[in-house]
């Protein structure tokens, strides 16, 4: 068996993060890693393989060429090699032209399971899997809490507003898996030493036939127009509670017509 | 401009956040609807009292469950049909990926995320807050039809009294988007009102000290007439369940009262918060960073004050 797994690389959780006026675009410039809810995703292929005994867990990502060395923490945890596309030309890229690339690199691989992470922590976009799924034509599962995989069919359950849902789905499929889905590992450090050695494949555009009017802003189909600044809130007050608080609660609620 | 709203529904109910998003698409041009599902022309109706000048509705026992995939399927087959400027979703776990799997089928603009949409100088733009809501983002779309999903909670449905015309639909539904099938579905009775929809939250975390903590938190709730919710860490540690949990990763609320407690507001509770009319917070920590964007910030011991609260709220509205 094989599985793919969609990792994108992210500004670091701890670096303070900023639009660029001029490009309109999340500043790259400083330290990336992992997205962490990817890791979600490669920790499930890495069950998945322990329980198949034999499957390969490949990383696919679309992302600059400094991408490939947070990719290696995927590595660290087990997956066995990593294929990013990083190309000028796809900077820059939103929905429609992220996922024709994806879909692209991962018509190449070919694999049974297509895996993404819940949602990348500098998009808030949690929608790339569908996108992806209908160009594969493949089905897809997506907030997947629980996994389970027999007899060349996946069944997932996931959390929606109303309760659960169980989905099965036959493989080739695409499978979005939930943040609650497992612990992540942490990659020990045989594994670190190991992954530098592991394949490392970095594409171009043109190695995948992509043309490069498909990708980056020329690709897209939405467009930044400005960047404003957050509405600003009412005054907030803050008391001591000296006794007397849930009065002045009451009070509050009473004035503001809340109660 | 000539919108296009997809309408969610479950149990034979229109669901809140589409009627909203009905009426904003209504506010700004033509509003049409979509109904997928079994047994759905009923609903027409109802989406003519909230806004649809026309509902095109498609009943298929193959769009039962709900699955995106085959919605995909006959979204581009009503898209083929008539030339919409836009098509509106109201974001949920189903809409989502039925709004992304339409982007790709149609090589169409996604914009996500949105809190409001307005026409400025006959351009459709969309306002999305971005980076934990610390810049608005004005976006467009550089091509037909644009596509919008809208943050819940977004909108208020505003019944306008109207009649939609119905229009029925044929559907071709693809082998691949019927491959995914429901095997089943649990869906959970929860007492009260739904956080989504509920006007009054009173949301628990781990201030709260234990999953008993969070008795004194219904009994507030249930005395405002309203649903609990809570913070994704003491979901994580197994003291409520996940179908209250605010915040990013859970569901994003905007009641007109949401009272916090013990709840240290970080960003990623915000996120899913914020936009409530009023915020009230106790906390015993004051430098908890709620107190930041609570309307009404209280240090002190929720222990002591939640029950006198509900005392006093009780007595109020028994007033």
């Amino acid at each position: 068996m094989k599985i793919a797994v969609c990792a994108k690389y992210v500004p670091e959780a701890t670096a303070a993060r900023r639009i660029d006026p001029s490009t309109k675009r999340l500043d790259r410039s400083g330290e990336g890693a992992l997205n962490p809810f990817d890791a979600n995703a490669v920790e499930e292929a890495l069950k998945l393989k322990d329980a198949a005994g034999e499957a390969e867990v490949v990383i696919v990502s679309v992302g600059p060429a400094k991408a490939l060395e947070a990719m290696r923490r995927a590595l660290a945890m087990g997956a066995d090699r990593v294929v990013l596309v990083s190309d000028e030309a796809a900077a820059g890229s939103d929905l429609v032209a992220t996922s024709r690339i994806l879909a692209a690199a991962l018509e190449r691989e070919g694999a049974d399971l297509v895996l993404f992470g819940q949602q990348a922590n500098d998009g808030d976009g949690a929608v790339l899997w569908a996108a992806v799924a209908d160009r594969l034509q493949r089905p897809l599962i997506s907030q997947v809490a629980e996994l389970e995989h027999a007899d060349g069919k996946v069944r997932g359950k996931r959390q929606t507003e109303f309760g659960y849902d169980v989905i099965e789905a036959p493989l080739p499929a695409v499978i979005a898996v939930s943040d609650a889905i497992n612990v992540p590992r942490y990659p020990a450090l045989k594994g670190i030493m190991g992954a530098k050695k592991k394949p490392q494949e970095t594409l171009s555009l043109a190695d995948l036939g992509v043309p490069a009017e498909e990708a980056g802003e020329a690709g897209s189909r939405t467009t930044v127009r400005a960047l404003n600044e957050p509405p600003a809130r009412g005054d907030t007050q803050k008391i001591e509670d000296d006794g007397s608080a849930a009065e002045t609660i009451v009070a509050f609620l009473q004035e503001r017509k809340a109660l | 401009m000539r919108f296009l709203v997809f309408l969610e529904h479950h149990e034979g109910r229109l669901q809140n956040d589409s009627l909203g998003v009905l009426g904003k698409a209504a506010s700004l041009g033509d509003a049409e609807a979509v109904l997928l599902g079994t047994e759905v022309e009923g609903l027409a109706a109802d989406a003519g009292r909230f806004g649809a000048q026309r509902v095109h509705v498609m009943d298929d026992v193959l769009l039962d469950k709900p699955l995106p995939q085959p919605r995909v399927d006959a979204l581009e087959t009503l898209l083929g049909e008539g030339a919409f400027d836009a098509v509106l979703f109201a974001a949920s776990v189903l809409s989502a990926d039925v709004a992304a799997g339409l982007a790709a089928r149609l090589d169409a603009g996604l914009n996500y995320d949105l809190t409001d949409l307005a026409v400025e100088d006959g351009e459709l733009v969309g306002k999305r807050p971005a980076l934990g809501d610390s810049i608005y983002v004005d976006v467009g779309w550089s091509a037909d039809p644009r596509l919008a999903l809208f943050r819940s909670g977004t909108f208020e449905p505003a019944e306008s009294g109207g009649k939609a015309e119905v229009q029925k639909l044929e559907s071709r539904l693809q082998d691949f988007s019927l491959a995914a099938t429901m095997v089943e579905q649990a869906h959970e009775e929860s007492e009260g009102p739904s956080i989504e929809d509920a006007d009054v939250i009173v949301a628990g975390g781990r201030g709260l000290g234990g999953p008993e903590g969070f008795a004194a938190v219904e009994e507030l709730a249930k005395a405002l007439g309203g649903a609990v919710a809570a913070t994704r860490a003491v979901v994580d540690a197994g003291w409520y369940p996940y179908s209250a949990q605010v915040g990013q990763t859970g569901k994003t609320v905007s009641p007109k009262l949401y009272v916090a407690v013990g709840i240290s507001g970080a960003i990623q509770h915000k996120v899913g918060m914020q936009s409530s009319s009023l915020i009230v917070a106790i906390n015993k920590d004051p430098n908890a960073p709620i107190f930041e964007y609570a309307d009404l910030g209280v240090v002190g011991d929720l222990n002591e004050i939640l029950p006198k609260l509900t005392e006093l709220v009780r007595a109020r509205r028994a007033a």
